[in-house]
């Protein structure tokens, strides 16, 4: 190898000179230049590679998702325009001792969530003791009067999750927002997997990094598990997506998710209810459904029950609900529980059913009804981020910092005129990784959020959809705004320090003199 | 030989389930038909815009109205324009049949399945679309317009190759196989019809001069001059070619061809659905027995207008039926059943 002996160009590390390390908590350094553990074999690969390479492998990713059909679909008037979902090629690493607690952590989580739900929607105990205001919960705007007494499969209300959490500048995962509802982008976290694969074989090999591919099959596992007790097929219930149809902008992953799991994907005009039983039209006749995945908001559900002017819904599925000849995931009225206000209560709400402390922190919050707290806000408007309490994607929100004094006074006034509506939060700083951005590696910040199913057992798949704000300084990672997303490795016991990383280590040592050489280009310059 | 294991062993032995969401049978069919249109409307402008360059003006015109008549596009007041009856035939949107229209619906249709189609499948179709809207007719165009009928038709050819070797020939690529042949027997027959009303010449014997032409043109638009040559020898006889584009078992662009597969399409759904012996594979058949049995001297006979009408209208009726057992049957009938 001559090339080694007379070092030239081509081993020019990346630059890590744009890379900053800020009050926020940095995934990659402990301090600036010393790698964690955990990151140590990436940032000696990103030494190592010359720019042009990561340059080409980002390319070669992105050629991956378009012909793959990893896209948004933008569709015009008339012509379609495909958009492929931005991501980014660093890794981002786990270590096994984090993931287990972040694991028993949701898992007490959704546990508490679901007995929550349960007792609102029939005792309400929780409320009578006085931990939870019953006001707070009657006022919810997806509070469904309609569930109460409904008894649903195994008591289990949300059986698919998808939390966001953050890492706080002492390194703590804590919870940004349960999302409880239609959680999506699990398919970019499956996606993101099988191009990362492709991209660094070696690095992953190397890592001991634990599969999620089986994503589908536990999903499809969880839907089953929750069937009606009167199915025709108890081995086998008829499982369905129904999607609200080809314009919606998570198509792509309904069309992906059905196929993977090898289920049909329904519209509403596909089904029909008679004599309280759910079928859909098929060209050998009628065929009854036992579990409906729904990619469809309560309020689009039933036409007979909720919004009468849907077209997306089946009339009289809530009745069909009702009598118990259907299982709808998650079930109607699951949204009270992640309305931003009764999220503060989740660590009250944990303690009450699991008599545990939660083992996963909620981020500080402000409730705006009460009058300590929203006199603290609207004096500190500019370092907090307001958001109203029954929205989500990013939508109804003041973000303090980045705010106009305009902005200020009109949200100062909404608050005012309907506080119940509306939380707010000191602004956090999320914690950074490294990105590839433009060949070289720059930090920005990211979240987490993982997807736990929760049917005959509480499945968590190990990893997530890792979301990034690609802006720089950005801390909005919703792809509508300049976020994308990057693969999400969580580390096997015992990978980091085991055999293989030893021996990845002494590889490196050899060569650690030509590294060190070239030290004075990282981020301590 | 050893014994095989029964045809559709796998689906009965491994799924329970039979059947396919109506919808997304619909949209194949549709699909499939579109597709078959696209095609066929590009092969006869194509076709027409080489014959005019062979023929007198006088005879031209003559010809452009035919084109409308076998193309069944709304027919115009007064002199044709080429360029306007171009932008009818191939562009307009207002005009449901035109060829970018047709793409455009069968793009339409798979968008809306797309988890059942192949990744490859639906980058051919996007392509084609994206082909197609680009174009806008212009005098010069028309002239060159040869490579851009070209590149239509072996879209659609590359299309249905993708789709036999990337899509399971399971129940839905069966109904997109119906919906294609459906839509060619029907084509055909059409433009039969239309040619045998204008030459009302005598069936026996060979032809000359302009009239040759006409029956050359005939069997450019069904792709056959060369496959009627291997069969007869280049001398045109209008009973020969009457029977080799309407009897013949083996030409893909024969009426007798297309209804063949229909009928297979339709067995196999049948067998596929456990809906065997319904009402859309009892007409088929019946349709198919007399192509099969017919012979063209009796058809001329009896008079090939009222033969060709008699086929249309079956299979019109095919179409109606499948729509009727498979896509939008009654719920009430169903459920009593």
């Amino acid at each position: 190898m001559t090339a080694s002996a007379v070092p030239s160009r081509i081993h020019f590390p990346p630059s890590f000179v744009n890379y900053q390390v800020d009050t926020a908590y940095d995934e990659m350094f402990s301090q600036p230049g010393v790698p964690r553990e955990h990151y140590r074999a990436l940032h000696q690969t990103l030494l190592k590679l010359p720019p042009e390479e990561l340059r080409r492998s980002q390319q070669a990713a992105d050629l991956a998702f378009l012909h793959e059909g990893i896209t948004f679909t933008v569709y015009g008037a008339k012509e379609g325009t495909e958009r492929i979902f931005p991501n980014d090629l660093l890794p981002r690493i786990i270590a096994a001792r984090e993931w287990a607690k972040i694991e028993r952590g949701l898992t007490q989580r959704l546990t508490a969530l679901n007995l929550f739900l349960r007792d609102i929607y029939h005792e309400g105990r929780i409320l009578a003791d006085k931990v939870v205001p019953r006001e707070l919960i009657y006022s919810c705007k997806h509070f469904r009067r309609e569930m109460r007494g409904l008894n649903v499969p195994r008591d289990i209300y949300v059986s698919i999750c998808g939390t966001d959490l953050v890492r706080l500048p002492d390194g703590t995962f804590a919870v940004l927002e349960d999302n409880l509802r239609v959680p999506s982008g699990v398919s970019y976290m499956v996606a993101n997997r099988k191009v990362l694969k492709r991209v660094f074989p070696t690095l992953f090999r190397d890592y001991g990094v634990w599969p999620i591919d089986h994503y589908p099959r536990e999903l499809l596992a969880t839907l089953r598990s929750l069937a009606p007790e009167n199915t025709a097929y108890p081995q086998d219930p008829t499982t369905v997506l129904l999607t609200p149809g080809v314009s919606n902008s998570a198509y792509f992953e309904h069309t992906f998710l059905a196929q993977q799991m090898g289920i049909e994907l329904v519209e509403g005009r596909d089904l029909l209810v008679h004599d309280n039983l759910v079928y859909m039209r098929t060209t050998a006749g009628l065929r009854r459904v036992d579990v409906i995945y729904r990619r469809v908001d309560d309020d689009f559900l039933d036409p007979l029950c909720f919004r009468p002017d849907s077209s997306l819904g089946v009339p009289g599925l809530f009745n069909a609900y009702r009598a118990g000849n259907i299982t709808l995931a998650n079930a109607i009225g699951t949204g009270v529980a992640d309305d931003k206000a009764v999220y503060a209560y989740v660590p009250e709400i944990i303690r009450y059913y699991l008599n545990e402390d939660a083992i996963l922190p909620n981020v500080p919050t402000f409730l705006m009804s009460d009058p300590a707290h929203r006199q603290h806000v609207l004096q500190n408007l500019p370092t907090m981020v307001v958001k109203a309490v029954g929205e989500s994607g990013g939508y109804g929100m003041l973000i303090g910092p980045h705010s106009t004094a305009q902005q200020r006074e009109e949200f100062r006034l909404r608050i005012e005129a309907d506080p119940r509506n509306y939380i707010a939060q000191p602004t956090l700083a999320l914690s950074c990784a490294p990105c590839l951005i433009d060949g070289t590696v720059e930090s920005r910040h990211i979240d987490l959020r993982p997807y736990i199913l929760m049917g005959e057992k509480v499945t968590l798949v190990p990893g997530g959809l890792t979301r990034v704000a690609l802006r720089k300084g950005s801390l909005v990672v919703n792809s509508s705004q300049g976020g994308g997303s990057k693969d999400t490795w969580v580390l096997r016991e015992g990978a980091i320090g085991d055999d293989v990383l030893e021996e990845m280590r002494e590889k490196l040592a050899e060569l650690g003199p030509r590294l060190a050489s070239r030290r004075p280009e990282g981020p301590s310059a | 030989m050893t014994s095989r294991p029964p045809r559709n062993f796998y689906v009965q032995a491994f799924t329970r389930d039979t059947g396919m969401l109506s919808r997304v049978a619909d949209s194949l069919y549709w699909m499939g038909r579109y597709i078959e249109r696209a095609e066929h409307t590009s092969r006869l402008v194509n076709v027409e815009l080489q014959l005019w360059l062979d023929q007198s003006p006088e005879v031209g015109a003559g010809r452009w109205r035919f084109l409308l008549e076998a193309l069944r596009a709304p027919a115009t007041e007064g002199p044709v324009d080429p360029t306007q009856l171009l932008n009818t035939l191939v562009f307009s949107r207002t005009n449901a049949s035109s060829v970018v229209s047709c793409v455009a619906a069968a793009r339409e249709n798979l968008r809306h399945v797309r988890e059942q189609c192949s990744t490859r499948m639906w980058e051919q179709m996007n392509r084609l679309y994206l082909h197609v809207i680009e174009h806008r007719p212009e005098e010069e165009w028309i002239l060159k317009s040869h490579d851009f009928f070209l590149s239509v038709m072996e879209g659609a050819f590359l299309f249905h190759g993708i789709t036999d070797a990337t899509m399971s020939h399971g129940e839905g690529w069966q109904f997109i196989q119906l919906g294609r042949y459906v839509e060619r027997a029907d084509t055909l027959t059409t433009l039969l019809e239309t040619h045998f009303q204008r030459m009302t010449h005598q069936f026996d014997g060979p032809v000359e001069g302009a009239e040759y032409l006409e029956w050359v043109g005939l069997l450019a638009d069904c792709v056959a001059q060369e496959a009627y040559c291997k069969a007869h020898t280049a001398e045109i006889r209008p009973l020969r070619v009457a029977e080799f584009l309407l009897l013949n078992p083996e030409f893909p662009h024969s009426i007798r061809f297309s209804v063949d597969r229909v009928n297979a399409a339709l067995h196999l759904i049948g067998d596929l659905t456990k809906r065997p012996g319904k009402l859309p594979t009892r007409i088929a058949g019946r349709l198919r027995a007399q192509l099969s049995f017919s012979q063209i001297e009796e058809i001329v006979a009896a008079g090939i207008q009222s033969y060709l009408e008699n086929v249309r209208k079956e299979c019109e009726a095919i179409h109606s039926a499948i729509h009727e057992i498979y896509f939008d049957y009654s719920i009430e009938a169903e459920l009593a059943s």
